[in-house]
Parts: C-alpha cells; sequence; structure tokens
C-alpha cells in the first residue's frame, strides 16, 4: 500500500512545474484558481446547454469521489456501498421537490398512483421544508456512517469485512425503496420533477444555474478535503492506513479517526446525491445499489486514490467514458468500458493522476542518457 | 505554524470568492413562470433525411427483449425507406443504448432530441424506463412512440402509446377466467412498478365481480427462488394464477410451478409479460396449454401479419418469432408515418394534432389512433401456449377496444386514480 503513496499530493496536474519553488499553500491555490476558471468560465462557453448538464452529472459524482479519495485513498477504508450515502441525500432533496411540486397539503403524483394513501407517511413530512431537508441531505448520511461506523470500527472490523458490511446496506437500502413502493417510488424511483425552490427546472438558464451550484459544490469539497490532507488528522489518518497498530500504541485512537474520515464521506456523498437530483432529474434505486457504488470505488481507481484531484479525474474520466463510448459505439461500448479498466489498473496501477510524473520519468530518462 | 494563520486567512478568502462567484453565477436563474427561453425541440429537417431516435437496452437485463424490439423498428424503417420515406424525406434512424438503467434512457433520450434534433423516438420497454424519460420529452416538447403493454393511469402529451392499456389486456384476461368459471386467482409479479399496479387492478375488478383474490407474492426482478410462492399457490387452492413475473424468473416459475403437479388443466396461469420469445426461452413443456393475454400472436391471421413475419423472418433469420410488443413497436414507425403525412409536417404539435383518427393496417388489425388519450384501439386477445412454442388464439374481443387508461369506463375502477 506504501507504493502508491504520493508524498506531494497538493500538486495538481493542471498546474505547469517551474523552476521557481512554489510553497505548497501557493501552489494550492492556483490550482484552485485554475480549476475555477475551467468550471466556471470555460466549461459553460464552450459546452452546448446539453453537454453542461452531463458535465453537472459527472461533477456531482466526481462530488463522491472526492469523499472516498479520502476515505480509502488516505485512510485505507474500501467503502463499497458510498451508494447508501449518495441515495440518502439524494432522496432527501427529491422528497422535498417532490412535495414543493404538490404544493401543501397535497401528495406527491406518484403516491396518489401507487400508494393509495390519504395523508403524506409521518416520515415524509418534515421533508416539506427547506430548512429540514437541505441539512438533512448531508446530516442524515453523516448520522448513518456514524452510527455504522462507530459500532464496526470500534470491534475492529476491516478489510474486506468492512467492505462486505458496506455493500449489504447498499443491498438493504435499494430492497427496502422498491419493497415501499407507495411511498418511494419503487423501481420507478422520483423522477418528473418541476421546480427547484420556485425556479423552473425545465428552463435552460436554470440548468446552467445548477450547473454552476454543482461546481461550486465540487471546489467546496475539493478545498475541504484539501484542509483534511494537510492537517495534523490527515497524517494521522495515513499512518492508520499504514500501520494501525503503531498509531494505537501510540496512544491515538484509530476507530476515532477513520469514523472522521467515513462521516466526512459520507456527507460528501450525501451532498453529491442532492445536487444530482436537480442536474440530471431523477433518484431510483438503480443509482444506489451494489453497483453504482462499486462504480464509484472504480472510477476512483481508474483516477488514483491516494491523489487529491486523482478522484475527480477518475469519476468524471470514466463518466464521460461512458457517454461517449455508448454514443459511438451503442452496441459494444461496455466491452470497451471493460478494456479501458483492465488497461488502466494493469498499467497505470497509480491512476490517471499518475500520468504527469510518468510522462516526467520517460521525458528524463532519454535526457541523462545524451547528458553522459 | 507561523505559516498557518497565513494559510487560513488565505484558504477563508478563496472559499469567500468562490462563494460569491457561484451565488452570482447562479442567481441569474429565471423564476417559475417567466421561461423565457421556451424550451423546445426543434426537428432537423435541414438534409435530405429526417433523423429518428431508437432507444432500446442494447445492454443489461433487458436486452434480450429489447433487441427484438429494435430489430423490429429497423425492419419498419426500412419498408418506408424502401417506398420512398416520409414526406420525401428517407428516415436516417440514430440508435443509442438505454443499458436497462432508467437514468442512462433520460441522458440518451435528451441526447437525441438536443444533439441530433429528432422527429420522434422509437424505444423503452420497462415503466420504470418511461417514467425517467417522460419528463425529459416535455421539457422538450418531443415526441415518444411507446411500444410495450403497461399499466395505464398514464397520459402524456408527448407520449403515443401502441401498446395495450389495461383495458385491452388485463382485464379482457380477467373477463375471460370469469367466463371459465374460475372464482379465485392468486397474484405473483416481479416486484416492480408494473405487476404491484397490475395488481392493484386486479383486487379491484375481483372485488366488483365477485372473485377471491387469495394471495399476492412478488419476487424481486431476476429471481430464481419460486419454491415458497409456488408452495403457497398450491396450498391456496386457487382456481386460476395471474403471473406478472418478468424476464428470467418465469423459467424458474414454471418450472416450479410444474413439478408442484399443478397443470393448466387444473389451475391456468394466465401471463401477460410472455410472448413468442420467451415461451422459447422458458420450455414449451413447461408452458403446455397455458394462458396468455396479448393484441397480437404469430399466429394471427391476415394478409398483414403473414407479409410482417415473412419478411422479417428474411431480415433477421426463420427461427425467429415475431411477438406482440415488436409488431406494436413495428406498427408504431408506421403510425408515425401516416401522422406526419396528414399533418404535412414534422413539427411535433402539428403532428400530436393530426394524430386523431389515424389508422394502419397492422399485423394485429386494423389499428385507430385515439387523439384524446395517444393510445391506440386494439384487439384484445386470450392464447394458449401449443406444443410448436407458438400462441394460438382462443378468444378475442371481436374488434378493436378503445383505450382507457384511467379505466374510466369501469365503475369498479374509482379510486384507482
Amino acid at each position: 500500500m506504501t507504493a502508491t503513496v504520493t508524498r506531494d499530493p497538493a500538486a495538481p496536474p493542471a498546474t505547469p512545474r517551474r523552476r521557481v519553488v512554489v510553497s505548497g499553500p501557493a501552489r494550492a491555490a492556483i490550482g484552485f484558481a485554475s480549476g475555477a476558471l475551467l468550471l466556471f468560465a470555460l466549461a459553460p462557453s464552450a459546452l452546448s446547454d446539453f453537454r453542461l448538464s452531463l458535465l453537472a452529472k459527472y461533477l456531482c459524482l466526481a462530488m463522491v469521489a472526492v469523499g472516498i479519495g479520502l476515505a480509502w485513498g488516505r485512510g485505507g477504508l474500501l467503502t463499497l456501498g458510498q451508494g447508501v450515502f449518495f441515495g440518502l441525500g439524494g432522496y432527501a432533496m427529491a422528497m422535498h421537490m417532490k412535495l414543493a411540486d404538490a404544493g401543501p397539503g397535497e401528495l406527491p403524483d406518484f403516491m396518489a398512483l401507487y400508494g393509495q394513501l390519504d395523508a403524506l407517511p409521518w416520515w415524509w413530512r418534515p421533508f416539506a421544508s427547506p430548512w429540514f431537508a437541505l441539512p438533512a441531505t448531508v446530516l442524515l448520511p453523516m448520522l448513518v456512517a456514524f452510527l455504522l461506523g462507530s459500532l464496526v470500527f470500534r470491534r475492529r472490523v476491516r478489510g474486506a469485512y468492512f467492505a462486505i458490511l458496506s455493500q449489504a446496506l447498499a443491498a438493504a437500502l435499494v430492497i427496502f425503496l422498491i419493497g415501499q413502493q407507495g411511498t418511494t417510488g419503487g423501481t420507478n424511483g422520483l423522477t418528473d420533477f418541476q421546480g427547484f425552490f420556485g425556479y423552473d427546472l425545465d428552463d435552460p438558464v436554470n440548468q446552467r444555474m445548477v450547473y454552476f451550484i454543482v461546481a461550486g459544490g465540487l471546489l467546496l469539497l475539493l478545498a475541504l478535503a484539501r484542509q483534511l490532507m494537510h492537517s495534523r488528522y490527515g497524517e494521522l489518518l495515513v499512518a492508520v492506513r499504514d500501520g494501525e497498530e503503531r498509531v494505537r500504541f501510540l496512544g491515538h485512537n484509530p476507530a476515532t479517526v477513520k469514523l472522521v474520515a467515513y462521516v466526512v464521506a459520507a456527507g460528501m456523498a450525501g451532498l453529491a446525491g442532492a445536487l444530482f437530483v436537480p442536474a440530471v432529474g431523477i433518484i431510483n434505486p438503480a443509482l444506489i445499489g451494489v453497483v453504482p457504488s462499486i462504480e464509484f470505488v472504480v472510477g476512483v481507481a481508474v483516477g488514483g486514490r491516494a491523489v487529491l484531484l486523482g478522484p475527480v479525474l477518475g469519476a468524471v474520466a470514466v463518466a464521460w467514458a461512458r457517454t461517449s463510448l455508448s454514443e459511438e459505439f451503442p452496441a459494444a461500448w461496455t466491452y470497451l468500458q471493460g478494456l479501458l479498466f483492465v488497461l488502466v489498473v494493469a498499467f497505470l496501477p497509480g491512476g490517471l493522476a499518475s500520468l504527469p510524473a510518468l510522462a516526467r520519468r520517460l521525458r528524463r530518462t532519454p535526457r541523462q542518457e545524451v547528458g553522459t | 505554524m507561523l505559516a498557518g494563520h497565513a494559510r487560513r486567512r488565505r484558504t477563508a478568502g478563496a472559499l469567500a470568492v468562490l462563494l460569491t462567484a457561484t451565488l452570482a453565477l447562479a442567481g441569474c436563474g429565471s423564476k417559475t413562470g417567466q421561461n423565457t427561453a421556451a424550451a423546445g425541440a426543434s426537428v432537423d429537417t435541414s438534409g435530405d433525411t429526417v433523423k429518428v431516435g431508437l432507444l432500446n437496452s442494447l445492454s443489461g437485463t433487458m436486452a434480450i427483449s429489447e433487441v427484438t424490439v429494435r430489430d423490429a423498428i429497423l425492419l419498419a424503417v426500412e419498408e418506408i425507406n424502401a417506398a420512398g420515406g416520409v414526406l420525401g424525406k428517407k428516415i436516417e434512424p440514430i440508435g443509442e443504448d438505454g443499458a436497462s438503467d432508467w437514468p442512462t434512457f433520460a441522458e440518451k433520450a435528451e441526447k437525441l432530441i438536443k444533439e441530433n434534433g429528432v422527429a420522434a423516438v422509437f424505444g423503452c420497454w420497462t415503466s420504470a424506463s418511461r417514467k425517467a424519460v417522460k419528463p425529459v420529452f416535455e421539457a422538450n416538447k418531443s415526441l415518444l412512440f411507446y411500444p410495450v403493454q403497461y399499466e395505464g393511469l398514464e397520459q402524456s402529451p408527448y407520449i403515443f402509446y401502441t401498446g395495450a392499456t389495461t383495458n385491452q389486456q388485463i382485464v379482457p384476461g380477467l373477463d375471460y377466467l370469469k367466463s371459465q368459471g374460475k372464482t379465485s386467482v392468486y397474484l405473483v409479479g416481479s416486484d416492480y412498478v408494473f405487476p404491484r399496479t397490475a395488481n392493484k387492478i386486479i383486487k379491484a375488478y375481483a372485488q366488483a365481480n365477485g372473485m377471491t383474490v387469495l394471495g399476492e407474492d412478488y419476487a424481486p426482478l431476476g429471481s430464481t427462488e419460486f419454491g415458497t410462492i409456488v408452495n403457497k399457490v398450491k396450498a391456496a387452492k386457487a382456481a386460476a394464477v395471474f403471473n406478472t413475473l418478468n424476464g428470467d424468473s418465469n423459467v424458474a416459475f414454471f418450472k416450479e410451478y410444474k413439478s408442484a403437479g399443478l397443470t393448466a388443466a387444473s389451475t391456468p396461469v394466465v401471463s401477460v409479460s410472455i410472448a413468442e420469445e420467451e415461451v422459447k426461452s422458458i420450455g414449451t413443456q413447461y408452458l403446455a396449454d397455458q394462458l396468455t393475454a396479448w393484441n397480437y400472436y404469430q399466429t394471427t391471421p391476415g394478409a398483414a401479419n403473414e407479409k410482417f413475419v415473412a419478411a422479417y423472418k428474411a431480415k433477421y433469420g426463420a427461427d425467429k418469432p415475431t411477438s406482440d410488443p415488436m409488431e406494436a413497436a413495428y406498427v408504431s414507425v408506421h403510425l408515425w408515418k401516416a401522422m406526419v403525412e396528414k399533418a404535412g409536417s414534422f413539427d411535433v404539435e402539428k403532428v400530436k394534432a393530426a394524430a386523431d383518427g389515424v389508422t394502419y393496417e397492422a399485423p394485429e388489425g386494423l389499428v385507430t389512433v385515439d387523439g384524446a388519450t395517444q393510445h391506440i384501439h386494439k384487439t384484445a386477445r386470450i392464447g394458449k401456449v401449443d406444443a410448436s412454442g407458438l400462441i394460438t388464439e382462443v378468444w378475442n374481443s371481436g374488434g378493436p377496444l378503445k383505450p382507457d387508461p384511467y379505466l374510466k369506463g369501469y365503475p369498479w375502477a374509482t379510486g384507482l386514480s
């Protein structure tokens, strides 16, 4: 595991390397600014409305990836069930939007259709208020992660057992949602949203607005992840990953360290799910079950899990490849996607984020030969 | 830690800038009711072809069924192009893979409309995929032709439903059971929207018609564990079973059913999702003499069907059967052509306005578009699986039934929608 640690995770690949020594924080600021420029100025002017809304979707997936990068890349927690937290955030937001569409006192359309209910179920009621629903999109996933995490980490459940447990949670949530069709929309999930806090979602101008919110959210999460990684806590997290027993002997409690990373990652996935709903217009069990949970992790692995920007690159690259491959080769794209994963894992174990370093190494080698 | 303060201040500054930028850019939105951009599909009619979208699952669990639907759509496109196209333009089909994943359906639908400027989209199978794309077609004011029987209780202004709604399939199936003197049924279905909604309708029907529903069980999509359910059916001594299972689950269910000693003679099963293609994969020995409810069978008599079956087998192979959803998809392309020609334009609103009363001599018989509901008049047919794996008709409704997606014409159905 130590082999994949990059000791200089702050260097975003976008930043040009100069001879001049630039301090870590300054480099981060430059990277942050160029990222903001790319997302806020370049992308909206270069992409059509449709492509921009796709990018919004990719960025939502990237937000989940930032959390996985922290928990798995830095903390060594193989979080194979992030779909749960993504789903909790998404459903919390979707429930609020459905209730807002229906109007006060009215039932959402699907409930009247499938549920044969006379009144709103009690657990739907608080979501009518944005003051409850909005914080809930982040806090609810964090609460669930806290409960599960404090249970398993204290009992020193780790590795494959932890991964299996997170998967089981994802599977259980999906079964619950499908079974309760009358109150959750079943396999259909929640879809057909009209408005987003009073803004008409069909309007391209507002779709653009949603994109900006998503882009801002991603940058915010990246900043948060960077601060965490560079703090004392970040050092401790890596230490727990690489030698949990040693950290324990030094007097720290590894369970707490892991718990924090897990809860933060869950909150990030929750925020991603909440923004995914207005950006894409649907949340359903197929988006949060076992398979999508694995796909989140695959994206992070492709990008490079131990570097700050790796997960973001990976998530966006995988989602983008999925779209463009399936558009070009509707019949064969699944094979191509599989091939791509195999190639990256086999020949680029550090993920896409290790490409610049690899290129530098390749460039340096011939120069040395010329010199001698 | 001296640098720490400066760093923290800088970070806070950067975050403040970010927040302001996000809010400033996001604040440019327009409130509900101020939609000035008038989002609407622009059909690309610039070239000498007109594009249509084909949106089916080519991968994933639904691929086995949906690929046959795409084949049927392509056959119709080929026939129309050979006859000169629509309004002098050849049809250019653009295929996308829905990948058995509902949000992907929505993404691809949007791509076909916005990037390709298609005049109409043909496809979708599961109700979940239709529900996922419905807002996309409505927001972009573009047309979807949906070719599969479904649970009713829907009427989107931008969807044409060419498969059966409940009063053209499920209700006739129940009427048939009643006419055979079956007074109790057991409901078995896959756990998703169509079976659950269909069973809600069946229960309302049963209550009004003196039938008893002895049990209702759901298996997860793709489940192959039916021992318990079949035992419950047997213990309940039901006179008949109404089956809304989908896909592979049927194989396991019918094997278990046979090994439990239940037969078509003692306890017939009426299935609404088993067509010729599925009969082939389940195995005729397990399905012999069981009942199905559809609007079309490969054996349906008539010149139009003979032509369709021959053309399909010539294109895709003699061993390929034709089935109801394939026929409905094939018909949908021809109906769209007739609507466009009646309207004299590819413009979506004009096509919609011209739709009412458009007819087509389909393999299943004459079909007529009902403009008010955007469904079509279809003949209901109950069939029996024969030893050769085909389905032969044992009863039909005598003529096309008017579509009634909300079952307004049935007093027992009030309160369902």
